[in-house]
């Protein structure tokens, strides 16, 4: 159990965890970006930004008010979802009637406003945010040291992700927006509010961001860039897992960070433009995405 | 997208069909201010500004060749621009080529870059291509942070300028802003050329109704794929100029930053409006050397002007000028 295929196990199972971390943000991000693109159909450029925002949000709620970890993971996805939805009624709902690419320009505007502030405000540099301590330390597996936090972003990763695809699949406000993404005209006919529940769409897909966020404060520094780098990745990851599935995009995201953790061992160059080229291989043979439906 | 200047904007235009070479007269008087003032302004204006302004023009105009008349947004475009500076750049140093012999070079970079990227994007449409281009275009920017002849985060400096054909000495300002300003207008008249040719009017028909242009019969992905492989192959030529202007190719030209930026100049100018790029490239361009002192906020006031002109002011500056005008620019 020391090597495998030549590779020393906790070199292995090492980036294999650091893969499935990374792909539990790609999969929450691209669930919350196809959740909104599915009903509001606004590819949400300011995703990152907003997760971004998440950890940013948390990490004032400790420093200036003191308020920990556990409170964080709840008030900061509700303080920057209110911020999503006061967008979208105030600059996203205008474009509704027009070409989709307007209200991809107006949220890539929308980003950079957001990480221009934050690097004005808190510089380039990232900002430390400690793991809370009960779940600091980490797990002998045997065959290797597993750190706790990492393992419980894991878990909460997977466990959000069901909670979603439960509510969306299972429930009857979910059965409303599988409906409205259909044929948004006829469930207003039915009396059901489309643009209120299109607005609070766009505001869970916000607070489902910020959440990622808020995990991901202690692991990556607080930075205003951290957001923009993973967003374009996790573009990626829409592309080729399709839009069209909420489990297929979750499958996609920790699937794809795996691939990349695996190829940190195996070619390391490669590994930051593998998923680009996983994406070159999806379009030349099946270009409507794994999961999609053209 | 729809250009937003088409449909019922133009109700009102006179003499649409009074035109030479393509121009219509009103965009021939416009035309005319513009070579006056490229003449005029370097006897007001730093030449190394103007000839900044001038790379970034040809660059949005490329750019706005696909979203204005084909109606495809690329997110990407920083790469054909980053790796037209970077190969040109390359050449001018390690080959000593000459200039002309550089600017080529950087074109046919842009051009072989944008077939690859190219034809994988078109093979999805609207959003989807938005993202593959910008996907891809990120890839392009891990590729030169790592190989080794862009010299990774201290990209390629002291280009040399060298000798025009051989013969010609660049390095004054004045004599390079010339060869620049010959490139620039080179660019965009081809430019102008393909809009109004044949094969620009099957690229205006895809943009207004694919499936339609389809049913016409016409291969509507080989049309996107050869405007994409254009623009982008203009886009290499700007990104060499640039390099050899500045003696210099880093990574801030292949970022999905400078994507942004040339989305931006088109957005501001007036998309699918022949001259809305050069404006935009122009205003962007002041905006951010008069604008430097404040840092991190150029960021944010580039943000704002986006939010701005995608709520109110979708037709751009040149578009808002040819609708008070009831002509077309």
């Amino acid at each position: 159990m020391d090597e495998i295929f030549g590779i020393p196990a906790p070199l292995l199972f090492g980036q294999l965890l650091l893969g499935l971390i990374n792909g539990a943000f790609y999969a929450l991000l691209s669930l919350g970006l196809a959740v909104i693109f599915g009903m509001l159909n606004v590819i949400n450029f300011s995703h990152g930004a907003q997760f971004m925002l998440g950890a940013f949000v948390a990490w004032m709620l400790l420093e200036w008010l003191g308020i920990g970890y556990w409170w964080a993971l709840l008030l900061a996805p509700v303080i920057v979802g209110a911020f999503g939805i006061l967008l979208e009624r105030t600059m996203i709902a205008r474009l509704y009637k027009l070409d989709h690419l307007y209200g991809l320009l107006l949220t890539f505007g929308l980003g950079l406003i957001i990480e221009g502030l934050a690097r004005n405000e808190f510089g380039s540099s990232g900002l430390p945010y400690r793991i809370p301590p009960e779940l600091t330390g980490a797990w002998d597996l045997g065959f290797m040291f597993m750190p706790v936090y990492r393992g419980w972003v894991v878990v909460v990763a997977v466990v959000m992700c069901l909670a979603t695809w439960l509510v969306i699949e299972k429930t009857k406000i979910g059965s409303y927006l599988r409906a409205a993404t259909e044929n948004p005209a006829l469930v207003q006919a039915f009396g059901v509010n489309v643009p209120r529940m299109m607005t609070l769409t766009y505001g869970a897909g916000v607070a489902l961001a910020a959440f990622a966020g808020v995990l991901a404060a202690p692991i990556y520094s607080v930075n205003p860039q951290m957001g923009s780098n993973l967003i374009i990745i996790v573009f990626a990851v829409v592309v080729i897992g399709g839009m069209g599935s909420i489990l297929g995009s979750v499958v996609t995201g920790f699937g794809l960070g795996i691939v990349e953790g695996l190829t940190k061992v195996w070619y390391p160059e490669a590994s930051s433009t593998v998923i680009f080229v996983v994406m070159a291989i999806v379009l030349l043979a099946r270009p409507a995405g794994l999961f999609g439906r053209s | 997208m729809a250009a937003p200047a088409s449909g019922g904007a133009f109700e009102g235009i006179a003499s649409e069909n009074e035109q030479m070479w393509g121009f219509t007269r009103p965009q021939l008087i416009a035309l005319g201010l513009m070579l006056v003032g490229i003449v005029i302004a370097p006897s007001v204006l730093y030449p190394i500004f103007l000839m900044k302004v001038l790379c970034f023009a040809l660059f949005a105009c490329a750019f706005n060749l696909l979203i204005g008349y084909v109606g495809l947004l690329s997110f990407g475009h920083a790469a054909y621009f980053g790796m037209g500076g970077y190969l040109a750049g390359y050449a001018a140093k390690s080959w000593g080529l000459t200039p002309e012999a550089c600017i080529i070079v950087g074109g046919l970079a842009g051009m072989v870059l944008g077939w690859v990227i190219g034809s994988l994007a078109i093979r999805r449409q609207g959003i989807y291509f938005a993202m593959i281009t910008l996907a891809m275009a990120q890839m392009v920017y891990f590729f030169c942070v790592q190989a080794p002849f862009t010299g990774g985060e201290d990209g390629i400096q002291a280009i040399p300028r060298g000798n025009l054909f051989g013969v010609i000495d660049l390095r004054s300002d004045m004599t390079m802003y010339w060869l620049v300003a010959a490139v620039f207008v080179i660019g965009f008249l081809f430019i102008h050329r393909v809009i109004n040719s044949p094969f620009g009017q099957v690229m205006t028909a895809i943009r207004e109704n694919e499936p339609r242009a389809t049913s016409l019969g016409y291969r509507t992905d080989d049309y996107k794929l050869m405007a994409f492989v254009i623009s982008a192959a203009l886009s290499g030529v700007a990104g060499a100029t640039k390099s050899l202007v500045f003696g210099i190719a880093t990574l801030t030209d292949v970022f999905w930053t400078m994507s942004g930026e040339v989305v931006l100049m088109s957005l501001v100018g007036g998309l699918g409006t022949l001259f809305g790029p050069v404006a935009g490239a122009a205003i962007i361009v002041s905006m951010q050397n008069y604008l430097a002192e404040f840092g991190a906020w150029v960021t944010v006031i580039q943000g704002v002007i986006f939010v701005l002109c995608v709520l109110a002011f979708r037709r751009g500056v040149v578009g808002e000028i040819g609708r008070i005008l009831k002509v077309r620019l």
